[in-house]
């Protein structure tokens, strides 16, 4: 991995000295699932196109994000004259043969600390279809190391995704913005849990075969449970989920049986009523020696009677229930909010003093540069009108406004080196390539 | 009782208390550990201060009920900091750390400064007071691991889940902490009374089994084997287990106050 400080990286030898972080991108929000699908990218299309922005001079760094919910270019943008934004709009226009005009409004795109807050919400979960969902911090995850295997990030895109990947931890261990479920499957899950712990060598029995039933079977799954039954009224169909979920299926018959087993049941049978009365579910805890279980009725009509909930060591949630949960959780994460801005902008802050020393140590180089050309036409113009004067003595008054030179630099060099503090001012930095007149192609980190 | 090291340990389980409860109303995970070092910190000042206690009595801080008092506090705090560990489990750390800080606190407000020397028992002795007061300790951690055991299936079962609800532990955790903490209390009960009967026979020859503190511990120990027995059980095991559990340190409280002020002679803290 490149030394994220490293002073001699290409992205500080622009003309203008400014290290310009650029995003193009379009998301659920801005587009429809169609205009996504075709601009997104496979793993081997996003590692080709980051080649592409390289070799083409576009980027000099560059990571390419493509989930089912956006499609991003992120890249420090290379000595193009151009306005950034469209640049890679062009590309991204051109990389997937599709009309410009299709995109036109449909796509975002933003340089410098506004291109580093993007990616930090982005991990954080805010820009999320789900608020706060964690998968994405794993894609962002994934796509950087495929970027960085292949050599396309550099020291600028290594800093700022690894400060994303922090944000993303951060802001999942300090707030609650991912901790409620959001889903009715997800929430009967957690709620079992909230019972029994880890569901590691737990057993289920999941009445139902339909595509809630596999919502939780996925959840239960995912969280290593032990032992899975599943039962419907079409046996075929309990099979067909079972050999695909590694679980086994039960006869519908069998079902006053197989209940006394399972640490947790969940129903979601349609059109039958209440398959699982008090009296079974008596004669179950009965069997199970009084350990408790947890029951998730997701049938409408409810598949297990209400009085079952009254019964000891039994607890029972019915769909109204959970969906009550989880629209408390969904308040909850959106309170959530003003923290996980608060982190993010405290670590935009931090990669902004970062980027900022990285361009106070180059402002140097380039002030000595600029220096170094005023003196030379200043030499020019009056040692011409000097003809008196020995090559000798020339000699000594070049040497002597170089000694110059140096010295005035000497001490604004040592100061910006030793003290990392005056880097943190970045408006200063930009004032001084304005007064000096550094600053050939205009402002960075504006919105394009 | 009042000595800077006192003070010390007061602000180190006070400051504990604060960062628990934060944690508790908003995780984060620095000051998670923060308020877990904090604990340590005030454990360790918490020692001290029994430390300089022992040094001016002369002997381990068990002759009287305030010395006994906050060397039970301190066994309370170290037993939680290990179940905390042992169970990943910080949830708990508020409520333990506020009764740390207010029994410390009553125990050095109320303690006389100065103390008579006590008269010397031996180490036997001090094996005896200690163990006990651990079990002590290790009982009122059950006991406070089955209230919120008693107040989550409360809410499990009202569906009226709260703010706090998902940051507790899950009832099945909290049983197996209240669990192992009241095997460690039997385990120093048991060495405890062993080692207190031996240290009788040695001094007098014989045994005094009709002290009311020693039947009483017997009681204790009678109703902790039936709390395991009975969490086990088809009938029992769950919610009503936890309410033995809560019940069952009433009998402790009984035996620490009621008993040692009052019923007993042998083993009057007064």
């Amino acid at each position: 991995m490149a030394s994220a400080s490293n002073p001699t990286s290409n992205a500080l030898r622009r003309r203008d000295g400014g290290i310009r972080i650029a995003l193009i991108g379009c998301n659920h929000r801005t587009a429809p699932l169609e205009l996504r699908e075709r601009v997104a990218f496979t793993t081997e299309q996003s590692l080709e196109a980051a080649t592409q922005l390289r070799q083409r001079g576009i980027l000099e760094e560059a990571v390419v994000v493509s989930t089912c919910h956006r499609s991003e270019l992120y890249g420090v943008a290379g000595d193009t004259s151009a306005p950034i934004g469209d640049v890679l709009e062009e590309f991204l226009t051109s990389y997937h043969s599709i009309p410009r005009s299709d995109l036109e409004g449909r796509t975002y795109h933003w340089v410098g600390a506004d291109a580093i807050r993007h990616l930090f919400r982005v991990a954080s979960g805010l820009d999320s279809m789900l608020l706060g969902e964690a998968e994405i911090l794993g894609q962002i995850r994934t796509a950087y190391r495929r970027a960085l295997d292949h050599g396309a990030t550099g020291p600028i895109l290594n800093r700022a995704f690894q400060g994303a990947l922090e944000v993303g931890k951060r802001v999942r261990a300090e707030t609650e913005i991912g901790a409620r479920p959001m889903s009715v499957s997800l929430a009967g899950v957690k709620l079992a849990e909230q019972v029994f712990g880890s569901l590691k060598g737990r057993s289920a029995l999941i009445l139902g075969a339909g595509e809630v039933a596999e919502q939780v079977i996925e959840h239960l799954r995912d969280r290593g449970i032990g032992s899975l039954r599943v039962v419907n009224r079409s046996f075929d169909r309990a099979q067909r989920l079972a050999a695909r979920m590694g679980g086994e299926a039960v006869a519908w018959e069998s079902v006053d049986g197989a209940i006394s087993a399972p640490d947790i049941i969940v129903t979601s049978v349609g059109d039958v009523g209440a398959v699982l009365t008090r009296e079974k579910m008596v004669r179950a805890l009965g069997a199970r020696d009084g350990r408790p279980v947890f029951v998730v009725d997701l049938g409408v009509p409810r598949n297990v009677e209400a009085d079952a909930g009254s019964l000891y060591n039994l607890y029972l949630y019915n769909v109204d229930d959970l969906g009550e949960i989880v629209e408390q959780n969904r308040r909850a994460r959106e309170a959530e909010i003003p923290r996980v801005e608060a982190i993010i902008s405290e670590h935009v802050a931090k990669f902004e003093a970062w980027r900022a020393a990285l361009e106070a140590v180059s402002i140097v180089e380039d002030l000595r540069g600029h220096f170094r050309r005023e003196r030379e036409a200043l030499l020019r113009e009056r040692l011409d009108a000097a003809p008196g004067l020995s090559s000798e003595e020339r000699q000594r008054i070049a040497s002597i406004t170089e000694e110059l030179i140096e010295r005035v630099l000497a001490e604004p060099a040592a100061r910006l080196r030793s003290s990392r503090g005056i880097a943190g001012h970045l408006s200063s930095v930009h004032a001084l390539r304005r007064v000096f007149g550094l600053d050939k192609k205009g402002e960075s980190g504006e919105e394009s | 009782m009042r000595n800077h090291t006192t003070y010390l340990a007061l602000g180190l389980y006070a400051a504990s208390f604060c960062c628990y409860a934060r944690t508790l109303y908003a995780p984060h995970l620095w000051l998670g550990r923060l308020a877990s070092l904090l604990l340590l910190g005030g454990i360790t000042a918490h020692y001290y201060a029994l430390l300089e206690r022992s040094y001016g009595t002369h002997t381990i801080p068990y002759d009287d009920l305030f010395g006994s008092m906050s060397l039970f506090a301190w066994l309370l705090g170290a037993t939680y900091l290990v179940l905390e560990a042992v169970h990943r489990q910080r949830s708990v750390g508020a409520f333990v750390t506020l009764l740390l800080f207010a029994w410390v606190a009553l125990v050095s407000a109320l303690a006389p400064a100065q103390m008579p020397p006590p008269p010397a028992r031996g180490p036997l002795f001090a094996f005896h007071v200690t163990l006990n007061t651990w079990a002590y300790a290790a009982f009122a951690l059950s006991f406070i691991l089955s209230i919120i055991y008693l107040l989550q299936h409360h809410v499990l079962r009202s569906h009226r889940l709260g703010r706090a609800f998902w940051r507790f532990p899950a009832l099945d955790v909290l049983d197996r902490m209240s669990r192992s903490s009241v095997y460690v209390g039997l385990g120093a009960l048991a060495f405890g009374v062993i080692s207190g009967l031996i240290w009788e026979h040695r001094l007098t020859g014989a045994y005094s089994w009709g002290d009311p503190k020693v039947i009483v511990t017997f009681g204790i120990v009678g109703v902790y084997v039936a709390y395991l027995w009975l969490s086990r059980n088809a009938i029992w095991r769950g919610a009503r287990a936890a309410r033995i559990c809560v019940l069952n340190f009433v009998v402790v409280l009984f035996s620490y106050t009621i008993v040692n002020l009052y019923l007993t002679t042998f083993h009057r803290f007064f």
